[in-house]
């Protein structure tokens, strides 16, 4: 799980509030700051496509950072997190259409509803642990799709709903352009909350519960309690994300929420780092740009004995879901702390350069 | 009511039943031993069928060459699974595990989409397919011959179990680790050994799948349906696994049956194993025979 922090030697903190800042050092701080000012500078600079790329990592690393509370923080395995995702999506959608209410209240609501379903469906994880609440994780899966195939009046059945699009005050954000912002501004405010969550008592206990839940037990930490809100706040955030994703799409069809989004949802908290909150967003990049730099591969190896022989142009959507699993194995295997562990890794080797210790 | 109709489907559901008890029991067989959940089942029996398929309709071997070297290459298969990929992992945390398999799922079932295409397949014909009476009803041939072909593997599994000196290693190593291994029985050996004999058993339920239905990326859905019947039984009973598949079946038809003459929700079919998977997790998470875990959560 979660690798050391490397902290240079003598970094000796004398306070509870120097142990649990948000930033270790002020050139973090600092740095952080100076990304966020700098990527708000994305849509004049990029390009659409650049830009569409960004606004994916965006929303799909909300939904990974709900999946890392669950799995990442408190332990638990869910099989089923691209249901919730379809879930905040659908709910968002009806939420503005049926009732009218603006867009801008429609997205968090969407993540109220779906963490309530979410809490439902963690219920078992009261009960179960381990692998068997994996296998109930699957369970919700399969019935919450069939739900959306059944359930016409809320999902539009097999035609796709629309979704309004993003306004706020009556000024409506079309376009790419405008909806990045938005978009930033919920990836800058979750990454916040986590952030805050995990240096909460209550993201503790999660930790306890994920680090030795025998002894977190007998600390007075309700297992059952925690185990069932990890699921709520996963579902929160999946919700979310999904919101983001149908208004972005303006449109929410019945596609894109089986078992296989969950496994890349899986993917990428498992390649960003499980329990590490930047990581998530490494890893969610790493994921959205494999299939386009797959995608680019193709291009560039047009017409060589390599296409000739792989057949890439008709059989690329495998090769991409091949690669996806391949990913995923070599990284358990060879980096199980994930892209954040490299990078910290990185980070110490140039700050101790050229003394390797 | 329509009794005939609920006879057929009951008969259809007891020979998709047992099917599901093998594919279980070979499930099972993988937990048990390596106490690995194995989330690439289906899979395995996909492999199987298209390889066999591949072998008869490219290679024109005969039916009765073309099984053998099959169930050889799914064994060699299995063997190759643990070693290259399984038994790395061991000592990981079970999500890395649940993760790999899962990962090796989404692996096989594109590389088979790759190399055959997603189309349904008919695969050659190997029996004359016939309707035969019994007791007034009308009973396919193939169903009867995936019936049997069930019931022979089942029994050679308890065989197994029960009589050969390796089954008797095996149950050692799944009861205690470090106790087996004192007696000098090779865990490495075993884990490998269980994960070959799982693959070549699922071979074998995929290619009486294909008899029965083609060939098509939709055999993997029968890993899926393990865990209801897994889960139903108690996941480290082999016993409870079959039972536990066949009562899936069973019920899965009997969803069929009360969709199509009084609900109309349509699907029912499909989505009545997981209800019922939700519903045995919440009452009775250890199934009908499987070990209680003492300690409780």
């Amino acid at each position: 799980m979660a690798g050391p922090t490397l902290i240079p030697a003598g970094d000796f903190r004398t306070s509870y509030a120097a142990d649990t800042t948000v930033f270790p050092t002020a050139t973090s701080r600092n740095a952080m700051i100076a990304g966020i000012v700098l990527i708000c500078f994305a849509p004049h600079v990029l390009n659409e496509y650049s830009l569409s790329l960004l606004i994916q990592i965006g929303i799909f690393g909300i939904a990974a950072l709900g999946l890392n509370i669950v799995v990442g923080f408190t332990g638990q395995i869910s099989i089923g997190h691209a249901a919730f995702f379809g879930f905040g999506a659908f709910t968002s959608a009806y939420l503005s259409n049926r009732f009218g209410i603006p867009v801008f209240f429609c997205i968090p609501l969407a993540g109220i509803v779906t963490a309530a379903v979410g809490l439902v469906f963690g219920l078992p994880a009261a009960r179960l642990k381990g692998l068997y609440l994996a296998i109930a994780t699957l369970a919700a899966q399969y019935i919450l799709l069939d739900f959306f195939a059944r359930a016409e009046w809320f999902t539009g059945g097999s035609v796709p709903a629309s979704a309004e699009p993003f306004s706020i005050l009556g000024f409506s954000l079309r376009g790419d352009k405008k909806y990045f912002y938005v978009v930033l501004a919920y990836v800058v405010v979750c990454y916040l909350l986590v952030t805050n969550l995990i240096r909460s008592r209550d993201g503790r206990a999660l930790i306890a519960v994920r680090d030795h839940y025998l002894s977190a037990e007998m600390m007075g930490i309700n297992l059952t309690k925690y185990r069932t809100l990890s699921f709520g706040l996963a579902a929160f955030f999946a919700g979310v994300g999904g919101a983001l994703y149908a208004h972005y799409n303006q449109v929410v069809s019945n596609e894109g929420f089986g078992i296989d989004r969950s496994i890349i949802f899986l993917a990428m908290i498992i390649i960003g780092g499980l329990g590490s909150i930047m990581g998530t967003l490494m890893g969610t990049a790493f994921m959205v740009l494999l299939p386009e730099s797959m995608e680019w591969l193709s291009v560039a190896l047009r017409g060589s004995a390599i296409d000739q022989f792989l057949g890439l142009k008709n059989n690329i959507a495998f090769l991409r879901e091949m690669a996806i699993g391949i990913i995923i194995i070599v990284f358990l295997v060879f980096e199980p702390d994930g892209l954040a562990h490299r990078w910290r890794q990185i980070k110490a080797y140039w700050k101790l350069y050229p003394f390797s210790h | 009511m329509n009794t005939q109709l609920l006879i057929q489907l009951l008969i259809n559901g007891l020979v998709v039943g047992t099917l599901y008890g093998v594919v279980a029991m070979s499930f099972v067989l993988i937990y048990k031993a390596t106490q690995v959940v194995n989330f690439a089942q289906g899979e395995l029996l996909l492999v199987g069928a298209w390889v066999c398929w591949w072998l008869l309709t490219k290679y024109q071997v005969p039916f009765y060459l073309g099984m053998p070297i099959t169930l050889v290459f799914m064994f060699l298969f299995g063997i190759a699974i643990q070693i290259v990929i399984l038994r790395p992992m061991i000592g990981e945390p079970i999500i890395s595990v649940i993760m790999v398999t899962i990962a090796l799922s989404t692996v096989f079932s594109a590389l088979m989409k790759w190399m055959f295409g997603v189309n349904l397949q008919p695969f050659p014909r190997i029996f004359e397919t016939q309707n035969i009476n019994i007791l007034g009803l009308q009973v396919q041939t193939v169903y009867l011959m995936s019936l049997a072909v069930s019931l022979a593997m089942m029994v050679g599994m308890a065989w197994f179990f029960r009589l050969s000196k390796y089954g008797l290693a095996m149950r050692a190593t799944a009861f205690n680790q470090q106790v087996a291994q004192s007696l000098g029985i090779s865990v490495k050996s075993v884990f490998a050994m269980a994960w070959a004999i799982s693959a070549t058993v699922s071979a074998v339920a995929g290619v009486v799948v294909a008899v029965v239905n083609g060939v098509s990326a939709g055999l993997s859905a029968y890993g899926v349906k393990v865990f209801p019947a897994a889960i139903l039984g108690g996941l480290d009973s082999v016993g409870g696994a079959v039972l536990g598949g066949i009562i899936i079946g069973l019920l899965e038809n009997f969803a069929h049956f009360l969709d199509s003459e009084y609900l109309h929700w349509g699907n029912l079919y499909e989505i009545a194993p997981f209800y019922a998977l939700i519903i045995i997790l919440m009452i009775k998470p250890y199934g009908l025979f499987g070990t209680k875990d003492i300690e409780r959560v």
